[in-house]
């Protein structure tokens, strides 16, 4: 049982393992659920890690804003309460990791090497959408073997701020503002109501920080802290805002 | 050569895989629906009104398998009926509450539909309560089916308590086009319903009249 998103975008609604299904028919449980198998060894330890999770990567003019949550699980046990799933690829070029934990560090691995390479041979900074590409070419081609959901996100010279979606199956898209993970599906609406395009550097931190907090509240498989990064021509900015201090909305 | 197989449709369940939301402001309750019904990919109804009466202050909305939450808001339709004449005058929301909540508890195992049941009565005003697998909940706002799971953080974020009748009308049609945008389950046009002291009103949106957002 795995606590993570799996979406086939096949442009049809993203289907959720586990207990929850695209239509709510979950049961509301109070308190622990008791599993009929070995109750002596918990169930953690026969489950896989994995970045269960919420993402988001907004695009400004001038640069990119991406955020993540900070929880990893392994079954309902959180492994990692302040994990960083903002992976460093490039000087400028970033990645948020959703899905299998060990997938993500190992695509994020493989792309950072080739990445590094390729830029050497270039003897200029890489593209954002070069990195994206590379990101996609893995998660196609093992496609059947990975759970990745990644959100590459960067600046360069040619074309500024760019956000580029690669989801589970390896799919490629630039978006303007993006989501991934579990905890995705709370917030499509609240990003699709929030979102304007023209928005400036703070109003886009502004933006994820309340979005990754309102998807941190739904989703169990979210939460801890938000980490926010920003990518500009001057250079990567990291900032951590702490539980205390995430915003607030009335119905807490 | 190809033989012609029956349509999908006429095997699969008939849901209405939709969006419900309900909303109490002070002096009484909005509901709201899309109105798509779909039997696996297909759209088998798409123009049905989800928010079904079950009394004249008493309304519910209709979520998961179509034919279950139709039978279940009929059943609850004339038990209301009959207690009404016993009591003599208007049920409880309450009541009308905990009868599709009876229901649904007694036969989980076999019903799969998720009712918000919304009205006013004298006692309390407006009241919301959600009603899913026998449960039964009293709360400021509900929301529900598969759209719903695209706007929690919408309406976590827009909520505020003492909004007034036109501001809970706007928060539900805004939230029913977001979800209907997002869910390919959900679609149609947006159906809503205001119910307070004086009567309700019923009132259709067309999809071309909802609001739309950035990337439209």
């Amino acid at each position: 049982m795995l606590g993570f998103m799996r979406g086939q975008p096949l442009l049809s609604t993203v289907i959720h393992r586990e207990k929850m299904a695209a239509a709510p028919v979950m049961m509301p449980y109070f308190g622990q659920q008791i599993s009929s198998k070995s109750d002596l060894v918990p169930d953690w330890t026969r489950q896989e890690v994995s970045t269960g999770t919420t993402i988001m990567a907004v695009e400004y003019d001038g640069g990119v804003v991406i955020g993540a949550d900070s929880r990893t699980t392994t079954g309902a046990y959180i492994a990692n309460r302040v994990t960083d799933k903002l992976t460093r690829i490039h000087n400028k070029i970033y990645c948020c990791r959703s899905g299998s934990a060990a997938d993500t560090q190992a695509i994020a691995e493989i792309v950072a090497y080739q990445l590094g390479f390729h830029s050497i041979e270039l003897d200029e900074p890489p593209l954002v959408e070069t990195a994206a590409n590379l990101f996609r070419a893995s998660c196609y081609r093992y496609r059947e073997e990975l759970t990745a959901g990644i959100l590459v996100a960067g600046w360069d010279k040619r074309k500024g701020g760019q956000v580029y979606s690669v989801p589970i199956g390896g799919m490629l898209v630039r978006q303007p503002v993006s989501v991934g993970g579990s905890g995705s599906t709370y917030i499509y609406g609240f990003m699709d109501a929030n979102y304007k395009p023209g928005m400036n550097k703070e109003q886009c931190m502004e933006l994820t920080a309340a979005a990754l907090s309102l998807a941190m509240e739904r989703d169990g498989s979210s939460g801890g802290v938000v980490r926010l990064a920003s990518i500009s021509e001057e250079g990567v900015e990291r900032r951590v805002i702490l539980g205390n201090q995430l915003p607030k909305f009335s119905t807490h | 050569m190809l033989e012609e197989a029956a349509p999908e449709w006429l095997s699969e369940e008939v849901k209405t895989g939709t969006t419900i939301i309900g909303i109490e402001y002070d002096g009484g309750v909005v509901l709201g629906s899309d109105s798509r019904v779909s039997a696996g990919e297909t759209v088998v109804n798409r123009v049905m009104n989800k928010l079904s009466p079950l009394h004249d202050k008493i309304y519910c909305a209709l979520s998961g398998s179509a034919a279950d939450a139709q039978t279940m808001a009929e059943i609850v339709n004339y038990q209301l009926d009959v207690h009404s004449i016993e009591i003599g005058e208007d049920p409880q929301v309450r009541s009308a509450a905990t009868l599709v909540r009876n229901i649904s508890y007694k036969y989980r195992e076999e019903l799969s539909a998720h009712l918000i049941v919304a009205g006013w009565d004298r006692r309390n005003g407006g009241q919301v309560f959600a009603t899913m697998k026998g449960l039964l909940t009293r709360q400021p706002f509900a929301v529900g089916g598969s759209g719903s799971s695209y706007v929690y953080g919408f309406v976590d974020a827009e909520y505020r308590r003492g909004m007034s009748k036109q501001e809970c009308q706007q928060f539900v049609v805004n939230t029913l086009s977001l979800a209907m945008n997002r869910d390919g389950s959900s679609g149609g046009v947006a159906y809503i319903v205001t119910i307070d002291e004086h009567g309700t009103e019923e009132k259709v949106i067309l999809g071309n009249q909802l609001p739309t957002f950035f990337d439209q």
